[in-house]
């Protein structure tokens, strides 16, 4: 075998411009892809970061139907206290959750008393809800943040920045709040603003924050009651195993008319960006398409020309007793070797093209979310985009290997 | 005792509705140790009849044996073993692998045909260029080396597996008169040293006499058998 790879790196080496054009090209094709791979990975992980540690978290459970219906906020499918119970202990029996938070979300009406506007409203309970959105406290813009310990208590409320600054409401200003709950009936309350919270994209991104306790008031709701329940989990690749674990828990939780009652749905069921998350991975599929053939293109017509070249060399060494597995195996090494020339110089520039590109930061901004990006690719794409140039490599030396096998060596060595 | 035995073979190349016969009726026999040469004009069928006993080529009628073996019928993998088993072969433009040095290529046949381990190897490949008188050229590629010295490195490397029978097609036909002398006369010391059989064809009537048999060929046909002044005594 080392002496089929010698006389084949030989041979490349015959042809040293020749030789050196195609594993350029093959580099180029591959370094393209680990740097596309890299920063789109980078910048599409870091959304979901954006979008699950903001606010979505990375599930949410529902009562079945309210997602469908989710634009009108409807009170009257909030989940009820037995169904609410039932799921916590589905959440606390499957081993991959790390945190859940409860939430009531309604809509209602925020007035400064001298102009008033609509707002979405989240009532959560803060410490839950920092462990499922550990990001948020970074969206809160709150002078008192660090002396209170906490971003949101009773009777405070913390207002999306767009409204704040159309209401030309501060920090410590009082607002009242006003709501119909599920009977129908209005009911105001007061509070005052604890912080101003920035907008993030996706759904939930522009809501308001109250307290879970003042929420159950100014809705007048007796027992316990959710809108949702957001779920994270320990490890966010195992978020499709954890799913059906807490899918198969809450299987059993029925309506009345003995249908499931519970639904489950995870960030990308949820957020817009799960469509452009899967527009980036096409678009890295596209590249390594278009890599496989330049490597496919390139490798067989410089095989081509090789076997062309050589016709009578290949006579020589047949008819001196070369099997034609042998010649076969001389050329496959050959294409083989420059494929793998190609990858090691691709691996090469592409990681030190990401590395460039950790060293001097890369930022701009994207739906109203300011994105740094770091990218990084894993030794595991690395040898897949690897394994995938060497079969390649194989596949397009096949053709002109397989021809310069079945060559009779008495017309191959006529050739002039 | 006959290595190589020819029984009214025949080959015939067909293009298109053209059929050309370039072998009639070809009747050949050659001893073992012999040095026998093939002479004829340009066209009368010398490459053909040693392609044909050098299973490069298979005739369309009649049998060869060689060694004791029929190999007119020999599939393609099968014709090669033998080929590297039994028999060496000269080019007439040297056919050396030009991105292997002098000693690569004597060592070739050992290592991609006969698989023949390291240190018995290197000894067999310094023995045969000594022999040649190339040993001191061993690391030079192809194309530092004068075409006289290409045919040397072409003998070494034919002879370096100490096959039955070697081949030559017009060995001297690229190299000067003094040169081929020369060629012509090393393989025939190679021939006494490792007892091989040469079979060689050439249409220079200078060194023909060097040959011990000298069979005609004209229009694909053998016209006369003779012994030459090189026969031996």
């Amino acid at each position: 075998m080392m002496n089929i790879l010698k006389i084949a790196v030989r041979n490349l080496r015959r042809y040293v411009r020749r030789t050196l054009l195609t594993a350029l090209l093959i580099m180029l094709g591959v370094a393209l892809v680990i740097l596309f791979s890299g920063l789109s990975g980078s910048f599409k992980s870091m959304m979901i970061g954006i979008i699950t540690d903001s606010n979505l978290g990375h599930m949410q459970v529902h009562r079945k139907g309210y997602v469908a219906s989710i634009d009108t906020l409807p009170l009257h499918l909030n989940m009820k206290a037995g169904e609410y119970a039932a799921l916590k202990d589905a959440l606390d029996a499957v081993p991959g959750v790390e945190a859940y938070a409860p939430r009531l979300k309604l809509g209602a009406m925020l007035s400064n008393f001298l102009e008033t506007t609509s707002i979405r409203v989240t009532a959560v309970v803060p410490e839950a809800e920092l462990k499922v959105s550990p990001a948020l406290s970074g969206r809160l813009k709150s002078r008192a943040w660090n002396e209170r310990g906490h971003f949101l208590g009773p009777g405070e409320i913390v207002i999306p920045l767009k409204i704040a600054t159309a209401l030309d409401v501060k920090e410590g200003d009082s607002v009242v709040l006003v709501a119909t709950n599920s009977e129908g009936s209005v009911n105001g309350l007061t509070f005052t603003v604890a912080g101003l919270v920035e907008d993030v994209l996706g759904p939930q991104g522009k809501d308001g924050f109250i307290h879970f306790e003042d929420a159950k008031g100014l809705l007048r709701i007796a027992g316990e009651e959710v809108s949702e329940v957001a779920v994270r989990v320990k490890d966010f690749s195992a978020l499709d195993k954890v799913r059906s674990g807490i899918q198969k828990k809450i299987a059993a939780v029925k309506d009345k008319k003995g249908n499931p009652g519970l639904e489950i749905h995870s960030w990308a069921d949820l957020s817009p960006f799960a469509n452009i998350a899967r527009l980036i991975d096409l678009l890295t599929v596209t590249m390594l398409i278009i890599m496989v053939g330049i490597v496919l293109i390139s490798i067989l017509n410089v095989m081509l020309m090789s076997v062309y070249e050589r016709v009578r060399e290949i006579g020589t060494i047949a008819a001196i007793g070369t099997t034609p597995g042998k010649i076969l195996s001389l050329f496959l090494a050959e294409g083989v070797c420059l494929g793998l020339l190609g990858t090691l110089g691709g691996c090469a520039t592409g990681l030190s093209g990401i590395l460039l590109l950790n060293l001097y930061k890369v930022s701009f901004a994207f739906a109203q979310t300011k994105v740094t990006l770091n990218p990084g690719v894993s030794v595991r794409e690395v040898l897949t985009v690897s394994a995938i140039v060497l079969c390649m490599s194989v596949l397009a030396t096949l053709q002109p290997a397989w021809r310069a096998s079945r060559m009779e060596p008495v017309e191959a060595l006529r050739h002039v | 005792m006959s290595l190589i035995e020819l029984q009214r073979v025949t080959k015939t190349y067909t293009t298109g509705e053209v059929s050309q016969q370039a072998l009639k009726d070809i009747n050949l026999s050659v001893e073992k140790e012999a040095f026998v040469s093939i002479v004829g004009p340009s066209g009368s069928g010398k490459t053909t009849l040693l392609n044909i006993i050098g299973c490069l080529d298979r005739p369309s009628a009649g049998e060869v044996v060689i060694d004791g073996q029929k190999v007119n019928n020999l599939g393609r993998k099968e014709a090669a073993r033998f080929r590297g088993e039994n028999m060496g072969f000269i080019f007439q433009s040297f056919n050396l692998i030009p991105v292997l040095t002098v000693f690569e290529n004597v060592e070739y046949p050992l290592l991609m045909v006969k698989n023949e381990p390291g240190p018995g190897r290197k000894q067999k490949v310094t023995q045969t260029l000594e022999a040649v008188g190339m040993l001191e050229h061993a690391h030079k590629l192809p194309d530092r080396i004068s075409g006289g010295q290409k045919q040397r490195v072409a003998i070494a490397r034919a002879l370096v597996t100490r096959p039955k029978l070697v081949l030559a097609d017009e060995p001297t036909a690229s190299l000067d008169h003094e040169t081929a002398f020369k060629v012509i006369r090393l393989m025939r010391g190679m021939r006494d040293t490792y007892g091989t059989t040469f079979l060689f064809s050439t249409h220079d009537p200078r060194i023909v006499g060097e040959a011990e048999t000298i069979h005609t060929l004209e229009d694909g046909r053998i016209v006369s058998s003779a012994a030459a002044k090189g026969a031996r005594q």
